[in-house]
């Protein structure tokens, strides 16, 4: 993992703006690898409207997100971009005029010449339940991601929340820990069916437990957690426990970005809107966070930002190359490029 | 107009004139209630939109539709007459409609 992954331009954010932006810099010929914290493209598109109508994409009456991230994918194909999912960017550090090092929590270096934030509304991350006192248990007792199933072989665990994750988790977890007990507000599970049974038949058997309420409290010192209050129709339940799971869905949060030494303004970037660039000679940000007088957060705003983002970033990745504008209708190179001529 | 009050759980008070076919949460938005945060835009994907109706006014609202009710899944602190705002669409029926806000919609 430790070798550095060199590129012309990282984008972070893989939403329907960081993949134009491979379109409109693969026409220049510059080279793009994109890094998403979802396990999945299409950003917002993807997690928050996969099935719901978009009407305002100029020339498609009607498209849904996943349909609009699905046809950004064939539009891109030809540039061969790489993604990296699943992962997030937490430090961009500028070696050279300009160049960056950037690096992601899955602990993976790039080299490059420029960066351009399409970050959307920021990183998707864990809903955090709003229990009393829960911020020191926070990766000491209470997890929102199992990283090593082997952490928590032999311990007592309350896995919290009725989707997907919350089952599998207790399905995986389960059989290595000394005692499981899901929670959940209400006796009826939007998970896959077939895990709600494998569930119910471990519950049946006597070797989990299954309590329908919500927890509303901690018990324990510095971190270290010895039991929960579950609040249930008619009374609170004390449940001992070692460690908590709280499974509740992704909410969007800023993140690292707000440490990336970026003009702000409301937690959105600052930009030229000639260039799209932000206050940092080579680094870029466009779409959703970023803000200018008349900002409008719409995807088609995002697409015109990243064709002229593209613009700017070609001075840094090919200095020596004139950049002559021209058309997709027209010019054979760029037809050449998109591999239709 | 129907009119809506919302009550946030620091006490502010919006009584507010509901366009007939909006939501819930499209008033509150545009009446800068501000514990309504409405993430994904009115999808019923996000549960950020909560709101407790008040308990006279729950069986005019009505409950939630199964699809919500998994939303409400990943909301906190439900009551059983927590509805998310955004599908709650207005009608003349819910002139004088009550709904109170979370200190919390999961950010």
């Amino acid at each position: 993992m430790s070798d550095t992954i060199k590129t012309d331009v990282l984008i972070i954010g893989a939403g329907p703006v960081g993949l134009f932006a491979v379109f409109e810099l693969g026409l220049l010929d510059i080279k793009a690898h994109l890094v998403d914290i979802l396990d999945k493209v299409g950003g917002q598109c993807a997690e928050l409207y996969p099935e719901k109508p978009i009407y305002d994409i100029p020339g498609i009456p009607l498209i849904t997100g996943h349909g609009l991230t699905e046809a950004l994918m064939r539009q891109i194909k030809p540039f061969g971009p790489t993604f990296h999912l699943g992962e997030m960017v937490t430090a961009i550090e500028n070696i050279g005029d300009p160049l960056f090092r950037v690096t992601t929590d899955a602990g993976k270096t790039f080299e490059c010449k420029a960066v351009v934030i399409a970050a959307g509304g920021g990183s998707f991350q864990p809903k955090r339940p709003p229990i009393p006192g829960i911020e020191p248990y926070e990766e000491k007792s209470v997890f929102y991601a199992v990283r090593k199933i082997e952490n928590f072989r032999g311990k007592r665990l309350l896995v919290v929340g009725g989707g997907d994750s919350a089952l599998d988790w207790t399905l995986n977890l389960q059989p290595i820990a000394k005692r499981l007990t899901l929670v959940h507000r209400r006796d009826d599970f939007r998970g896959a069916p077939d895990s709600v049974n494998k569930m119910r038949a471990l519950v049946a058997a006597g070797a989990m437990d299954l309590k329908i309420g919500q927890v509303s409290g901690l018990e324990g010192a510095d971190g270290v957690l010895t039991a929960a209050s579950i609040k249930g129709k008619d009374a609170v339940e004390h449940v001992e426990c070692d460690a908590m799971l709280p499974f509740f869905g992704l909410t969007m949060k800023l993140g690292p970005v707000a440490d990336w030494g970026l003009e702000m303004d409301d937690e959105l970037i600052k930009v030229n809107t000639g260039t799209f660039e932000t206050n940092k000679v080579g680094l870029f940000a466009i779409g959703d966070i970023n803000t200018y007088t008349g900002k409008l957060k719409l995807i088609l705003s995002g697409f015109h930002e990243a064709a002229l983002m593209a613009q700017k970033a070609h001075h840094y990745v090919h200095p020596d190359k004139r950049l002559v504008f021209q058309y997709t209708t027209s010019s054979t190179s760029l037809q050449k490029k998109l591999g239709v001529a | 107009m129907p009119k809506i009050t919302y009550i946030e759980h620091d006490g502010a008070v919006h009584t507010v004139e509901a366009e007939l076919g909006s939501t819930v949460m499209e008033t509150a938005l545009r009446n800068d209630v501000a514990s309504i945060v409405a993430e994904c835009g009115g999808s019923c994907t996000c549960a950020t939109c909560l709101v407790h109706v008040d308990e006279t006014w729950f069986a005019v609202v009505g409950p939630p539709s199964a699809e919500e009710e998994e939303m409400l899944d990943t909301a906190f602190e439900v009551k059983p007459t927590s509805r998310l705002s955004c599908q709650i669409k207005v009608t003349e029926a819910l002139d004088g409609l009550i709904v109170r806000t979370p200190a919390y919609q999961g950010r």
